[in-house]
């Protein structure tokens, strides 16, 4: 295994091209749940999480139901009727968005059960990722970049820990945001996004690294 | 309840994207040029009206403890159907779009619809209703598209709208531009309201 890889990924998908600062996935909790350290905390690991896991699903289901390769499943099972195996591609974004919706109720249960602790501190936000435009978004993006399986799970746990910082530091500065004069109308969402261009301004300052 | 006004609701007084701030993501990421915008918009109002077609067709049927599932698979049904006609037709839309066409299935305007809207009121008024929504959300990325755009890269559609001494400010067409931008007009909208309130209390 190339750690190396790994480790550009991980970077890549952390810094420079930040999930909501530069990408502009997972706008809408960034937004709605940025106004408290707890609650930003508690949605950003949550969604490590959920994002870490689809990624391996979505990877799996892919790989093995919908593409059209020998590994096809679905070509081993019927190989008696099919000629080829079946290009299913097509069927990629009903295919993952109810694997998202499935393995996020799942998740939930699953987490209610055997740790009522954690369910208390992410439960609240466990439904609200389903529709999480960012968990739906790196499932396409390890399919586009063409990424292995372990590489997508790293790019998956990766863009998260990416989604959360933004989302800490989003949640930190808001809560000192509370005590500053804003004009009346840049109140809330205004001042909020335009603190988040300055925040994409600076993230930008990662581009400059590049390996080689 | 008139077809005017639901019509209408969806541009002004419940805009998707500046009053509600739904669906934001790919109104930030597909609007640095006005063309992208058009094409993201046109895609939203498809899939948008579609969709609040066959929600509302189907509400008697569809069981309540499974709706959202359904929604979701409705939605994604039609996002696959632009999907594919774009890459045929439109490649380099298609192209510069990338992944958030496909994201449209969760776009929180179109479930938001298919919930609160369509699911409740029958064909033809959920018809007017994504279609004003739709209209609405396509007006809004093209005000912020034609904002960046123009401040930069000094264009309109691709047409040169200044001369060549214009030095384009390019952190407008990158991503701090989209949010500044957005902050800037939900603000401005702000101070309207806030305005016209206080003329209101002081007649």
């Amino acid at each position: 295994m190339d750690i190396q890889n790994l480790l550009i990924i991980s970077v890549g998908a952390i810094f420079i091209s930040n999930f909501v600062l530069s990408r502009f996935l997972g706008l809408c909790p960034y937004i709605g749940v940025s106004k408290q350290l707890d609650s930003a905390l508690g949605m950003g690991m949550a969604v490590v999480f959920v994002m870490s896991i689809a990624s391996l699903f979505t990877w799996m289901i892919y790989y093995y139901f919908l593409e059209p390769s020998s590994a096809n499943l679905i070509f081993k099972l019927f190989r008696n009727q099919l000629d080829s195996p079946p290009d299913l591609r097509y069927l990629q974004t009903i295919a993952f968005i109810l694997v998202i919706a499935t393995l996020v109720q799942f998740v939930e249960m699953v987490i209610q059960k055997t740790s009522p602790g954690l369910y208390r501190s992410l439960g609240i936000y466990l439904p609200l990722i389903t529709t999480n435009c960012a968990v739906l978004g790196v499932a396409f993006l390890n399919i586009d970049s063409d990424y292995n399986f372990i590489e997508s799970i790293v790019n998956g746990f990766a863009s998260g820990v990416g989604f959360t910082l933004a989302l800490v530091l989003m949640a930190g500065l808001r809560e000192k945001l509370e005590m500053a004069n804003v004009p009346k109308a840049m109140k809330g969402a205004p001042i909020a996004f335009i603190m988040a261009g300055l925040m994409s301004l600076a993230f930008m300052g990662f581009s400059g690294l590049s390996f080689g | 309840m008139s077809v005017g006004k639901e019509f209408i609701k969806g541009m002004v007084r419940e805009n998707p994207v500046f009053r509600l701030l739904l669906g934001l993501c790919p109104v930030l990421a597909t609007s640095s040029s006005v063309m992208n915008a058009i094409g993201m918009g046109v895609s939203v109002i498809f899939v948008l009206v579609a969709s609040n077609t066959l929600v509302s067709l189907l509400r008697n049927f569809i069981p309540p403890k499974i709706r959202i599932p359904i929604y979701i698979s409705i939605i994604a049904t039609f996002v696959t159907v632009v999907d594919l006609i774009m890459a045929g037709f439109f490649p380099d839309l298609h192209k510069s779009l990338g992944m958030f066409i496909k994201l449209i299935v969760v776009n929180c305007i179109i479930l938001g619809r298919a919930e609160a809207f369509a699911s409740k009121n029958n064909t033809f008024y959920a018809i007017i209703d994504g279609l004003g929504m739709g209209i609405g959300f396509t007006f809004s990325m093209i005000i912020i598209a034609t904002i960046r755009e123009l401040l930069g890269n000094g264009t309109w559609l691709n047409m040169p709208v200044f001369g060549t001494q214009f030095e384009p400010v390019l952190i407008f067409v990158l991503a701090p531009g989209a949010f500044i931008t957005l902050g800037f007009i939900i603000g401005g909208m702000n101070w309207l309201d806030h305005r016209r309130a206080a003329i209101a209390t002081k007649s």
